[in-house]
């Protein structure tokens, strides 16, 4: 079966095509669809939900909060359905700042909970547009099965620093985490290789069933070797490390 | 009215600013606390207030609120300006159920310590808030509601003194357009209202109507009618290429990218609100050459955007900072962050550009913003049919900018209006794009462009030049009340473009604007009358024949000198040592890394992006041309480059002109592309062209402009000129800027995969240096650093150039280049050092191979001459005798090898010059600049 795919968007919603086309080119199909117009539609028609990077509502206020305020008091229960059916969730980037900001991640006891964990400007306060190198947990998602390695995605974001409530929030978190931010050689990542100053290094995060992911990284960006900011010095691959991520999704339907 | 201040934890804003401070000579501050403030004005109770509080505007893992009093002092936005948070906040809001009046945002900062404050708040001026947009909160400060406006038609006797009318109007027209006015209406036996004096001031303004380059020239005696016509538009038409769709009368200009689509290209400049209010003005012109792309035939859609910014020296003493202008530390971080702001939640990759400091820009910084388009082939004719609704979509107008254009035919001054500044709002120039672009694909308009200089009289105006058009402008939407006809016709509001939509299919289009939100509105309607009748209400207030209005302004003759050539006699040390002088070169304020703006703009997002900007083994590598492969499921990419040298300007504007050709060229060259599928853009800033030399050096660059792209065969398809560049300050003294000329490059790379980059790849090739070194040191970053204001620019040698560029693409073809550079500022020395410790591969290179043409052979001269269309190659051995086939009788000498050691050696024969570790060099390469 072909997964079908809704991406959403909203005012400021920017990745939204290059997100479409890594999930065409691993056989879903998907659809880019206005906020406005999911209020109005059965979403249960899809099996993938994606929210994709960019600013929505010009992260006003704090990056993501106003569409997840939009969700939480608008489309709570069309996403209770949709995640109680088995569905997948990802939440790229502002997508990601959303899943948390409304309490779909990390979903300790269930979904929609209280916000404990955030993600906030980064340290250097600056806007950080650069490759990491991540470690996968690999085993605690649906979308990251089968990476063994370190995979290099880049990050593009000034509000991607995660962190936790509490220490206790922070202990909780841990079997939580999919994506490490981690150095080149594959040691723990001081700055740059941690870009944001996150807690635990931490670029991306699943619910406990692992089929909602959360991610700062950009997995569209890298889905073809012509991205990768190197391929003129080193053999690489001819599938982007991205690519698996939009697979996995794709396959777990198939 | 409702105070919420929401403080944060571990927030680091506060150590940012206390060292701010300290740069600005204020010590003694201990700690800074900075709170967000929201103002909410509403009919609510204090529940609803601590709800709104804690579901939206709080983060609850990291921030904590209050209700109550400010302490400390406060930033608020002044009456009229636009917050451009408001919308999103208010909508978040009502998504809570709650309906609100009003909400302003302001910035609360806490200082601890011991200091002056008066002095604190007179140096906060300097940096944290600009008094022309924000203020320091006083007590009791009221919400400014303007008053409803009563219409009058003003009419005005143009019996008296015109140009007093001129002057205290602010039209900046001169004597001559304002007696032809006023026999165009003698001749229609009446008076004109404010609105046709407006408008015909705004149409013929220089920013519209290009007086110096269109008008009549005479330079020491030789009549030169129509300066561009006869330079830049003469070479792209005698070109002829193939590749150019549409040149020189749309938004931007057109080329061919494949079977399906053409690509288009435009570079704005946005210097002048940008020195008063550099985060604003930033953000607006890159908001505003955005629209021009989507302006572009039926709506282009961008796919990139570039900057480049000249600016004065960023470590400028504060104390010498003359009165009356902005440090330029402040202008340098408030214009990146304007164009990241805005560029990043446009979500397109800022990808290409440049940065140049010179103590002249102190006065005068310029910023220049570009955006490229992919637009379909059928989409590109246009034209607005009588019996189309005019459908105005976007933004709402307001007192915006209002006098932008006029006010950019003359001079900066002190007393400049304060009405000309605007704060951008991308988001609504987002949804405003993503509607625009939906609408465009059905292919059900007649024609778009956008509303920019002079608003919609300029918009309307031109739109309807073949037709005419009713305008009821009443019915235009505005963000408050009590705008005056005049006001609302030639406000500069952002976000807005101007449909022409035929009638059948109107509903849909507005349709379509409104499922998201964007409002679109029908201000009227092109008629066949060949007039442009404005109204407002049942009241006419403007009446003009679109004839006179476009072809009536009489073109003046202004008088050009060419400049004195610069005596050559200078005298320049030897160096005794030359590891220092090649770390001063590489750490000079032109020659440093970009990383630290390059990284703040998303240049990867759309993900086309193949070449970027920053390359090598770190990603600090400073390419020479980035290239995106704007449709992902084709190999197909498109090229963008820039050349830039006022200093060459500063001596000799025809060898500039040159100079950044040859540059932007090259630059596109060594990443991959092709001068034989290639165009260029022109960007003049230049100062007051009243003055006779200036008028003479741009002659003499539209003159270099002509012959460059003659002998590379590259056609310019658009471009702008920024002229008075010039900023007088209280005593009447004139600051000046150099001549600047800037030339971007787009070429089309049919695939990508055979790009380049500059870094070094292995420890065992050969280098190879193509082009010939000459004595060409004047402008030389190295002289600059030297203090010598003298010496020979760069010159091109138009039969050869063109050939060594050609043979160099097709040696990258063939695949036998494995990284490329050109030589620019800096030279070889430079430019060996970025390609070694880019691709963390040492060099041993040997001068003595190089031959130098000059009478003074010095190896200082062959380290930093800045010679034209010259290239460092790395070639694999066994490549040998192929890079010396493909360059026979063309200059090219292997001048050395890469090695395993992580050092640069230079030799001049058996003598060591330079010997440094390519981390020391790296370093120095990537110092602080801000």
């Amino acid at each position: 079966m072909k997964p079908k795919v809704l991406i959403i968007r909203a005012a400021g919603t920017n990745c939204d095509v290059e997100t479409d086309y890594a999930f065409e080119l691993t056989g879903a199909v998907s659809e880019r669809v206005y906020i406005d117009e999911v209020k109005h539609k059965n979403i249960l028609n899809y099996q993938i939900i994606a929210l994709p990077g960019g600013f929505t509502y010009g992260d006003d206020i704090a990056a993501g909060k106003i569409l997840a305020n939009e969700i939480k008091f608008k489309l709570r229960d069309k996403f209770m359905k949709f995640i109680e059916k088995g569905n997948l969730i990802i939440g790229i980037c502002n997508g990601f700042q959303v899943l948390v900001k409304c309490g779909i991640l990390p979903a300790f006891n269930h979904y929609f909970e209280d916000q404990s964990v955030s993600l906030v400007n980064n340290d250097s306060e600056r806007f950080e547009d650069r490759w990491t190198f991540l470690k996968v947990y690999s085993e605690r998602s649906v979308f990251t099965k089968g990476i063994n390695s370190i995979i290099t995605l880049p990050v593009a974001h000034s509000e991607g620093k995660f962190v936790a409530k509490n220490e206790d929030v922070l202990k909780k978190i841990e079997i939580h985490i999919v994506f490490q931010y981690v150095a080149k050689n594959g040691e723990h990542a001081q700055y740059p290789y941690n870009p944001n100053g996150s807690v635990l290094d931490i670029a991306g995060i699943t619910d406990s069933t692992g089929r909602i992911l959360g991610l700062m990284p950009h997995p569209e960006r890298h889905i073809s070797r012509c991205q990768h900011p190197n391929h003129t010095r080193e053999a690489l691959h001819n599938n982007g490390d991205g690519l698996t991520i939009f697979k996995n999704a794709v396959e777990y339907f198939g | 009215m409702y105070r919420i201040e929401i403080r944060r934890r571990d927030d680091r804003r506060g150590t940012y600013v206390k060292e701010e401070f300290k740069s600005f000579g204020i010590t003694g501050i201990e700690d800074v606390e900075v709170r967000d403030v929201y103002y909410i004005s509403a009919d609510v109770s204090q529940e609803q207030i601590a709800f709104i509080a804690e579901e939206l505007l709080c983060d609850p893992v990291v921030e904590e609120y209050t209700l109550g009093e400010a302490e400390g002092f406060e930033i608020l936005y002044n009456p009229g300006v636009t917050d451009p948070m408001e919308d999103s906040i208010k909508k978040a809001i009502a998504d809570l159920g709650i309906t609100i009046d009003t909400v302003k945002t302001a910035t609360n900062y806490i200082f601890k310590g011991t200091f002056d404050e008066e002095h604190l708040k007179e140096r906060a001026s300097l940096f944290l808030y600009n008094p022309l947009i924000q203020h320091i909160r006083h007590a009791k400060e009221e919400v400014h509601k303007p008053a409803a406006y009563t219409l009058q038609v003003l009419t005005i006797n143009l019996d008296q003194d015109v140009m007093q009318i001129s002057r205290d109007m602010g039209l900046s027209l001169s004597k001559t357009e304002m007696e032809t006015i006023k026999e165009y209406f003698d001749k229609e036996t009446r008076m004109p209202t404010d609105v046709e004096l407006e408008t015909l001031a705004q149409t013929w303004s220089e920013h519209c109507r290009h007086k110096t380059f269109l008008g009549n020239i005479l330079l020491d005696g030789e009549k030169i009618e129509n300066l561009l016509k006869n330079t830049i538009m003469r070479a792209t038409n005698e070109i002829n290429h193939r590749l150019c769709l549409s040149v020189f009368h749309d938004n931007s200009g057109v080329i061919e990218f494949d079977e399906e689509y053409g690509v288009c290209f435009k570079v704005e400049t946005h210097n002048h609100p940008s020195a008063l209010e550099p985060y604003g003005g930033a953000a607006t012109g890159i908001g505003g050459v955005i629209r021009d792309i989507l302006g572009t035939g039926l709506g282009a859609k961008p796919i990139l955007n570039t900057d480049v910014f000249c600016f004065g020296l960023p470590d400028l003493d504060y104390r010498k900072l003359p009165e009356g202008i902005l440090h330029p530390h402040r202008i340098i971080k408030g214009v990146i962050l304007g164009v990241r702001d805005y560029g990043n939640r446009m979500g397109i990759p800022t990808a290409s550009g440049g940065l140049y400091f010179d103590e002249d820009f102190l006065y005068n910084p310029l910023v220049y913003c570009g955006c490229v388009g992919l637009l379909r082939k059928d989409r590109i004719a246009k034209a607005a049919k009588s019996g189309d609704a005019v459908l105005l979509v976007g933004g709402r107008t307001g007192r915006d900018g209002i006098h932008g254009v006029t006010f950019a035919s003359a001079e900066l001054s002190q007393e400049s209006e304060k009405s000309c500044v605007q704060i951008g709002n991308p988001i609504m120039e987002k949804r405003c794009m993503d509607c625009l672009l939906r609408v465009s694909d059905e292919g059900i308009l007649s024609s778009v462009t956008d509303c920019g200089g002079g608003g919609l009289s300029s918009a309307v105006g031109e739109m309807a030049k073949n037709t005419g058009v009713r305008v009821y402008l009443d019915r235009v939407p505005l963000k408050y009340e009590g705008l005056s006809p005049r006001e609302i016709w030639i406000s500069e509001s952002q976000e807005r473009m101007i449909l022409a939509v035929p009638q059948q299919h109107l509903k849909r289009v507005v349709e379509y604007f409104q499922s998201e939100s964007v409002e679109a509105t029908v201000i009227g309607e092109f008629t066949d009358d060949h007039r442009l009748t404005l109204f407002y209400e049942d009241k006419q207030v403007c009446d003009l024949d679109m004839d006179f209005l476009h072809n009536g302004l009489p073109m003046p003759l202004k008088k050009a000198r060419l400049k004195r050539k610069k005596p050559q006699v200078y005298d320049v040390p030897k160096p005794i040592e030359f590891n220092s002088i090649l770390l001063e070169i590489v750490s000079s304020l032109n020659s440093c890394s970009r990383e630290w703006v390059i990284r703040e703009y998303d240049h990867e997002v759309q993900g086309g992006s193949v070449i970027k900007p920053l390359v090598g083994v770190d990603g600090i590598g400073p390419q020479d041309a980035v290239v995106i492969k704007p449709r992902l499921d084709k190999k197909r990419g498109i090229a963008i480059s820039c050349g830039i040298n006022p200093s060459y300007g500063r001596f000799d504007a025809y060898r500039m002109a040159l100079s950044v050709i040859d540059e932007a060229l090259r630059n596109l060259v060594a990443t991959g592309g092709d001068i034989r599928k290639a165009a260029m853009l022109d960007n003049f800033c230049f100062s007051s062209p009243e003055r006779e030399e200036v008028l003479g050096d741009i002659v003499m660059s539209a003159r270099g402009c002509y012959d460059a792209a003659k002998a590379f065969g590259v056609p310019f398809i658009s471009g702008k000129d920024s002229l008075n560049n010039e900023w007088v300050d209280k005593h009447g003294t004139s600051y000046l800027i150099p001549p600047t000329l800037l030339i971007s490059a787009i070429g089309i790379v049919p695939n990508i995969d055979v790009c380049i980059t500059m870094d070094f790849k292995h420890d065992d090739s050969d280098i190879y240096l193509i082009g010939e070194t000459k004595d060409e040191l004047g402008g030389s970053e190295y002289f600059r650093l030297l203090g010598i204001d003298g010496g020979t620019v760069p010159d091109v040698d138009l039969k050869r150039a063109p050939e060594i560029m050609k043979r160099l693409h097709d040696a990258i073809q063939k695949g036998i280049i494995l990284s490329c550079h050109d030589l620019s500022e800096g030279g070889l020395g430079l430019a060996m050092s970025e390609m070694a410790f880019s691709g963390d591969i040492g060099a041993l290179i040997n001068l003595d191979h190089i031959s130098f043409s000059g009478q003074k052979r010095r190896h200082d001269f062959i380290l930093f001459a800045e010679s034209n269309t010259r290239f460092l190659v790395e070639v694999h051995k066994k490549h040998a005798n192929s890079i010396c086939e493909i360059f026979h009788e063309l200059p090219i000498t292997k001048i050395g090898n890469t090695i395993k050691e992580k050092f640069l050696r230079v030799y001049a024969g058996k003598k060591k010059l330079i010997d440094l570790p390519l981390s020391v060099i790296k370093t120095k390469w990537r110092r602080k600049v801000l």
